[in-house]
């Protein structure tokens, strides 16, 4: 590719610490383990994953609000190259106008003590983008009629909206800086399905009327498949595999994006899943098992799983899986 | 055998801004080893709906004159509205009646152990020696799926998974043999893949007990898994009710198609998502008329907004409440 990706990380990796030891060294819990992806400038990119997966982790890593312990991350836009392990503090001030997050509830996000146009205005007010109020004030009017929302409702409290408005005004005010980068985390987990198609039109239409680039973090992955164009799985802190969208779905090569996708309840009444359901649950990152980490749960592990971890290979253009045995599974189901 | 009869529920809260219509005329029945999936977005009355049938609606809801709810026991039948102190609402609540939640984690008490817990309730409801219950809430834990259950028996909630959590909330549901269940919501905390497995698990409860379920979720997926019937609601109405399959293959109410509709699908990934236009109304300000005619694409004016419509046969037990709907003929009770 001859376009630089906006975000590219290389064995990126979070820890926290969860104390220490009796005389023995600090303990840590590796949230994000060792992750290298592209996302690719204008891209609504997916991530998908059960709860405690490290999604979220990572999302909040590339826009430097958790620590990165190890690995890098680069950011390049057609202004500026930063390196998020070490920003200076203009530069990440600089950073933060550029890469946002929209929230997954919209209850909790806005303060119920300020007006709507208060909340979409604090980011102008806080980086001091604007020199005036009335600059302000056309900014604010600017994105929120792109929010599609009422210009008559900047005026009133959070809690005079529905949840489908509110999440409309989360957007507003990530949306309000003119980022390039947005990390929308689980941004429509917490709607009726009814509202939640709205908002991923909305968000769709904004991608193209702006120019920007997404990380879509979600478990929802008929969701993720009919807004994302490239898909990323990931499992106790590591990717397991990375396709486009249509590619991922029509053909998964990994079994735990196999067991994700036949966990889905279908529409269909009569329809039966053939695929087995997945046994047990995502282990603790605290003791992840050696080798593999999802062979405690892969209905194909064999002894070299429990031994070596996979490394990510190549499937075909934009496809890349990490397991040891996901040529002979292809083969197993193309014999079928 | 019909297990669960509701007629005519209407209920009211009374709040400071007035008296608001949680529930209007809901009428249908369950038989036993039934499921049934109640859908709707958030507002629009299932939960309450659900409470009501073992009185759990707070202090300031007002049944209306003509509701009625009937539970067929071995006994014979109870009029669960005409009950009216704990004690004698102890025959429904735990006993006849159970109910899972949708927060396994806010249900249990957090300074309990769950074994405890679940021999409290035991004993409360059936006659058994604190020993005997010990060992139905062990083999109950063992029958969900909880490996290891007499050491799980002695552990506190905080220390289960979500899915296991889960589990043990559905365990300690079904051990005092409850007639009819009440699942709100019981798999939209956990992940798809739990989910799958608590679904399996409630298909396999239903074979084996045989007691009815209301299965309350606005995950049409879920429903079509899982249900042997739907109910629709919208704004405190049934709008909608039939065979799952009747339902959600020839949706009739506008509302249904707009809730399939807005779902994405994986079988077609370039179908646009149509979201349903506007927002639930509020329940202070409920439309005249149909209450959906305000985001109703097929709004037929001077009719939708001014009659309120009944409900009419499609075919079989399907029926809804529109106008857009030619009436089949179909005798509807």
């Amino acid at each position: 590719m001859s376009e630089h990706p906006l975000i590219k990380t290389n064995n990126l990796c979070v820890s926290f610490p969860i104390g220490k030891a009796l005389f023995g060294p600090k303990l840590f819990v590796q949230a994000v383990a060792g992750i290298s992806l592209e996302i690719a400038r204008g891209s609504f990119f997916g991530l998908v994953g059960e709860s405690g997966s490290g999604k979220t982790t990572f999302g909040r890593a590339l826009l430097n609000a958790a620590p990165i312990s190890d690995g890098h991350v680069e950011y390049k836009d057609d202004e500026v190259s930063y390196n998020l392990e070490h920003l200076t503090k203009a530069e990440l001030k600089d950073y933060r106008k550029r890469a946002q997050l929209i929230f997954q509830d919209p209850y909790a996000a806005l303060s119920p003590r300020m007006t709507v146009r208060d909340i979409i205005a604090e980011p102008l007010e806080v980086m001091g983008l604007t020199s005036s109020r009335e600059e302000t004030d056309a900014r604010v009017r600017d994105i929120a009629e792109k929010c599609r929302l009422n210009l008559e409702h900047l005026r009133r409290f959070p809690h005079a909206f529905s949840g489908g408005q509110r999440q409309r005004i989360s957007i507003a005010r990530a949306l309000v800086s003119n980022p390039k980068f947005v990390v929308a985390d689980e941004s429509v987990a917490a709607l009726d399905v009814s509202i939640q198609a709205d908002v991923l039109n909305l968000l769709k239409d904004l991608q193209n009327e702006l120019g920007l680039t997404y990380l879509f973090i979600s478990h929802d992955l008929s969701v993720v498949a009919h807004v994302c164009d490239q898909v990323a799985v990931m499992y106790l802190g590591r990717l397991v595999e990375t396709a486009p969208t249509r590619e991922l779905f029509s053909r998964p090569k990994h079994p735990y994006t196999k067991a994700l996708l036949s966990a889905i309840p279908s529409l269909d009444p009569d329809h039966k899943s053939a695929l087995q359901k997945l046994e047990g649950e995502i282990p603790s990152p605290l003791s992840p098992p050696p080798g593999c980490k999802f062979h405690t749960r892969c209905p194909y592990a064999i002894d070299i799983c429990k031994k070596e971890e996979p490394l990510a290979e190549h499937v075909s253009d934009g496809h890349g899986v990490v397991c040891h045995r996901w040529k002979e599974l292809a083969a197993m189901d193309s014999a079928v | 055998m019909t297990l669960l009869n509701v007629n005519n529920l209407t209920l009211e809260f009374k709040t400071d801004e007035g008296l608001i219509t949680a529930v209007d005329n809901v009428s249908f029945n369950l038989a036993a080893g039934e499921v049934m999936g109640l859908v709707g977005e958030s507002g629009s009355g299932k939960s309450v709906t659900a409470k009501s049938l073992m009185q759990l609606n707070p202090g300031n809801a007002v049944y209306g004159d003509q509701s009625k709810i009937v539970l067929h026991l071995d006994d014979g039948p109870v009029d669960v509205l005409s009950l009216k102190t704990a004690k004698e609402m102890q025959v429904v609540r735990g006993g006849a009646v159970s109910m899972i939640f949708q927060e396994p984690m806010a249900s249990f008490a957090p300074a309990i152990t769950i074994g405890d817990q679940m021999v409290e309730q035991l004993i409360l409801h059936e006659k058994v020696t604190a020993a005997q219950a010990k060992k139905i809430s062990i083999d109950m834990l063992d029958r969900v799926g909880i490996s290891e259950a007499d050491k799980r028996f002695d552990q506190y909630a905080f220390e289960l998974s979500g899915g296991m959590r889960q589990r043990a909330m559905i365990a300690m549901a079904l051990s005092t043999k409850p007639k009819l269940l009440i699942a709100d919501e019981p798999t939209t905390a956990l992940d798809v893949t739990i989910q799958a497995q608590v679904l399996e698990l409630m298909k396999d409860l239903v074979a084996e007990f045989g007691m009815g379920i209301i299965f309350i979720t606005h995950d049409l997926g879920v429903v079509a898994q899982t249900a042997d019937k739907v109910a629709v609601m919208y704004l405190g109405e049934l709008v909608e009710q039939g065979p799952v399959r009747d339902v959600i293959r020839n949706p009739a109410h506008p509302y249904t198609k707009g809730l399939l509709n807005a779902l994405p699908k994986l079988e077609d990934l370039d179908l646009p998502l149509t979201p349903i236009p506007g927002d639930i109304p509020s329940p202070l300000e409920r439309p005249s008329g149909c209450v959906f005619h305000t985001r109703c694409p097929e709004i037929i004016s001077g009719r939708c907004n001014a009659d309120i419509p009944v409900s009419v046969g499609i075919k079989d037990d399907h029926k809804a409440s529109c106008f857009a709907i030619k009436d089949t003929g179909v005798l509807v009770a």
